[in-house]
């Protein structure tokens, strides 16, 4: 087992992918600037400007390449610098690498992948949003969002070789979060969440950045009151893998859900939904959720800091379903 | 009728025999849109029906200089491209019955015809959106260095919106493969030429990106021919893009159900008394590369053919049932509980 950081690993999981001639990618200031984020600092020197593709701040052509070249047989990894600048793409992503599939009766495939950041830090209202079920929204799109290293290595290389498209989020104050990845190779399918942790009496249900929040209220709650939460880590939110969630709630028969967007009509309204439609009669307590405050991001830090989902707002809400 | 060095030249090069059969496409793809009319009216057809009635001289002169390896990508008014490059009549016909056998199993409709086999990437129908695929199939082609082209076609309505210009931008940009094809017909929909655009010349956008295009009669197949051949070489010969902007004229309405408030009868009776089918039959037969007669058997057999399409149409399976459970994705992964 080696160390790393969420960067390291996702650099390991490119570089392993570039190995494939068909694969190339394509974004904003991948090359030449170094990345915004670093994960492909380096790259351009090492495999050249064919395939490590500096893009026009254009985010329609981003995608549109990307689908376009996935029809004719090519690999693409194409990256939306931030996911807000995304909505310039959604037209692509919807009309096209949603639909050809199925529209086209099965003739055309788009085995691409989206790689894109959430994230939030004093960036105001246009910089912080994250649309998570915008994308899950879409039959045709598969949604891929890990939250450490070693499923962001491995998740990474199954939406390479999926033959549909694919979004795979990333977090913008995630890439420093280090954890332990096999050295030898090993498998993370697209559909599998898991259990981070063990516990027995509240159930939380949480995806990418917030899976590290709420494991470290667990561990708080655990030492210093004696209360055991189970976290189940999603990993994907489209396909759903809801097994382990309503397992889990089936034993302890109260549940958290929190996720990093606003709060009403998201993913988390979506988990809370199914929990209730196939865990109905082990429900102890009225479902609580945590998201965002329903506002736009406002800079300011002290009012910012009340609209993200925080530590104090996820134990509050284990309280509540607790009493 | 041998073909001498004067008809050879005003006929750029085609032999009477290639001539006659883009008369043969032109001929059919008018008999199919008339029949697709008729089936709209009979309910056979449904949906939004966009007919390419006197576009014809842009699809059959791009498409006959094109491989069969090259790559055509479209919009929603797609009958006459795919049958310019050749697509079944019968699969065609049959996916706007909704049909199993339709090109696309009864799942895209007349606005999403396709045949991969044929490189024949699809109809699209977001208004301009396809010219990034194209882009995409274009850099595909050129990162797996295959001698290809792809070609696109387009409307005027598709120039304002900003993918033409991240399309235009990055083709010229990477020099890729791709010949840009405007059918100018006038109209954006109901919304005529000067109404929504600030420069009606389409090909003069292409300055803002140093890109080589050019304005051709696409009513006369053989002048789109001529300048598709040279469209389609500078592509090829890895000298990056073309715009060609092909002026014609929409006979029909934008679609089946169009009351067509926007023109006027005597603007479309102008246009229809140069319907360019029967200026090139004429002419064919004026210059001695076909005869009254050869054009009657011909028009003949695509009636016929046209015709079988709607018979095989009515006879085939409605669209399987399969698809209501599989096919949104090529690798499908389900929920789990």
């Amino acid at each position: 087992m080696a160390v790393m950081s969420v960067r390291e690993a996702l650099q390991q999981a490119l570089r392993e992918q570039l190995e494939d001639p068909r694969v190339f990618i394509i974004g904003e200031d991948i090359g030449y600037y170094g990345s915004t984020y670093g994960v492909t600092a380096g790259f351009l020197d090492d495999y050249g400007p064919e395939r490590i593709r500096d893009a026009p701040i254009a985010e329609a052509g981003i995608v549109g390449i990307g689908v376009g070249a996935a029809m004719v047989g090519m690999r693409p990894i194409c990256e939306i610098m931030s996911v807000n600048f995304s909505l310039l793409a959604f037209d692509q992503l919807i009309n096209h690498a949603a639909k050809l599939h199925y529209m086209f009766g099965g003739q055309i495939t788009c085995p691409m992948v989206l790689r894109t950041t959430n994230g939030w830090r004093n960036l105001s209202a246009t910089h912080s949003q994250s649309f998570d079920s915008m994308f899950a929204y879409v039959p045709g799109l598969k949604v891929v969002a890990p939250s450490t290293p070693a499923d962001m290595k491995a998740l990474f290389k199954a939406s390479m070789e999926d033959p549909d498209p694919v979004i795979f989020i990333e977090h913008t104050l995630m890439y420093g979060v280090k954890g332990e990845v096999p050295d030898d190779p090993y498998e993370v399918k697209i559909g599998e969440s898991r259990v981070a942790r063990e516990g027995k009496d509240v159930t939380i249900v949480t995806y990418s950045r917030p899976v590290h929040l709420c494991m470290d209220v667990a561990e708080k709650l655990s030492k210093e009151e004696g209360i055991e939460c189970e976290i189940i880590d999603l990993r994907t939110i489209r396909p759903m893998d809801m097994s382990k969630a309503l397992t889990s709630f089936r034993k302890t028969g109260r549940a958290v859900v929190v996720s990093e967007e606003w709060q009403s009509h998201g993913v988390q309204a979506e988990v809370t939904a199914r929990l209730y439609e196939h865990g109905f009669d082990y429900l102890d307590a009225p479902i609580e959720r945590v998201g965002f405050r329903e506002v736009p991001f406002p800079y300011a830090t002290n009012l910012e800091d009340q609209v993200v989902v925080t530590p104090a707002r996820i134990t509050e809400a284990i309280r509540k379903v607790l009493t | 009728m041998a073909t001498t060095p004067e008809t050879a030249e005003q006929f750029a090069g085609l032999g009477s025999e290639q001539l006659v059969d883009m008369y043969r496409q032109m001929a059919l793809i008018r008999v199919f849109e008339e029949k697709c009319q008729e089936m709209y009216t009979r309910a056979k057809i449904g949906g939004f029906l966009h007919l390419y009635v006197g576009q014809e001289g842009v699809a059959v002169g791009m498409i006959a200089a094109l491989k069969p390896e090259d790559h055509i990508i479209t919009h929603y008014r797609d009958h006459g491209h795919a049958i310019a490059r050749g697509l079944d009549t019968n699969a065609l016909m049959a996916e706007l019955f909704g049909k199993a056998t339709g090109s696309a199993g009864g799942l895209g409709g007349s606005m999403h015809l396709v045949d991969v086999s044929k490189n024949f990437w699809g109809g699209y129908a977001i208004v301009g959106s396809h010219l990034l695929l194209a882009c995409g199939i274009g850099l595909g082609l050129k990162l797996q260095k295959r001698e290809e082209v792809i070609v696109v076609f387009f409307g005027d309505g598709s120039t304002n919106g900003g993918e033409f210009y991240e399309a235009l931008n990055l083709a010229q940009l990477s020099k890729l493969p791709v010949v840009f094809v405007c059918e100018n017909n006038l109209f954006a929909m109901g919304t005529p030429i000067a109404v929504h655009t600030s420069v009606q010349e389409i090909y003069r956008k292409a300055c803002a990106f140093d890109m080589t295009a050019e304005r051709v009669d696409g009513n006369d197949p053989v002048v789109m021919y001529e300048a598709a051949q040279r469209a389609v070489e500078h592509a090829r010969s890895g000298k990056g893009p073309v715009l060609l902007e092909a002026m014609t004229y929409r006979l029909r309405g934008h679609s089946a159900q169009d009351t067509q408030k926007y023109r006027t009868k005597e603007d479309v009776e102008k246009y229809r008394a140069q319907d360019p089918n029967q200026v090139f039959r004429q002419r064919l037969i004026e210059e001695g590369q076909m005869t009254e007669e050869q054009a009657q058997q011909i028009e003949q057999d695509v009636s016929a053919e046209v015709d079988a399409s709607v018979e095989f149409s009515d006879q085939s399976p409605p669209a399987d049932e399969k698809w209501l459970t599989t096919g949104v994705y090529a690798n499908e992964i389900l929920d789990k509980y």
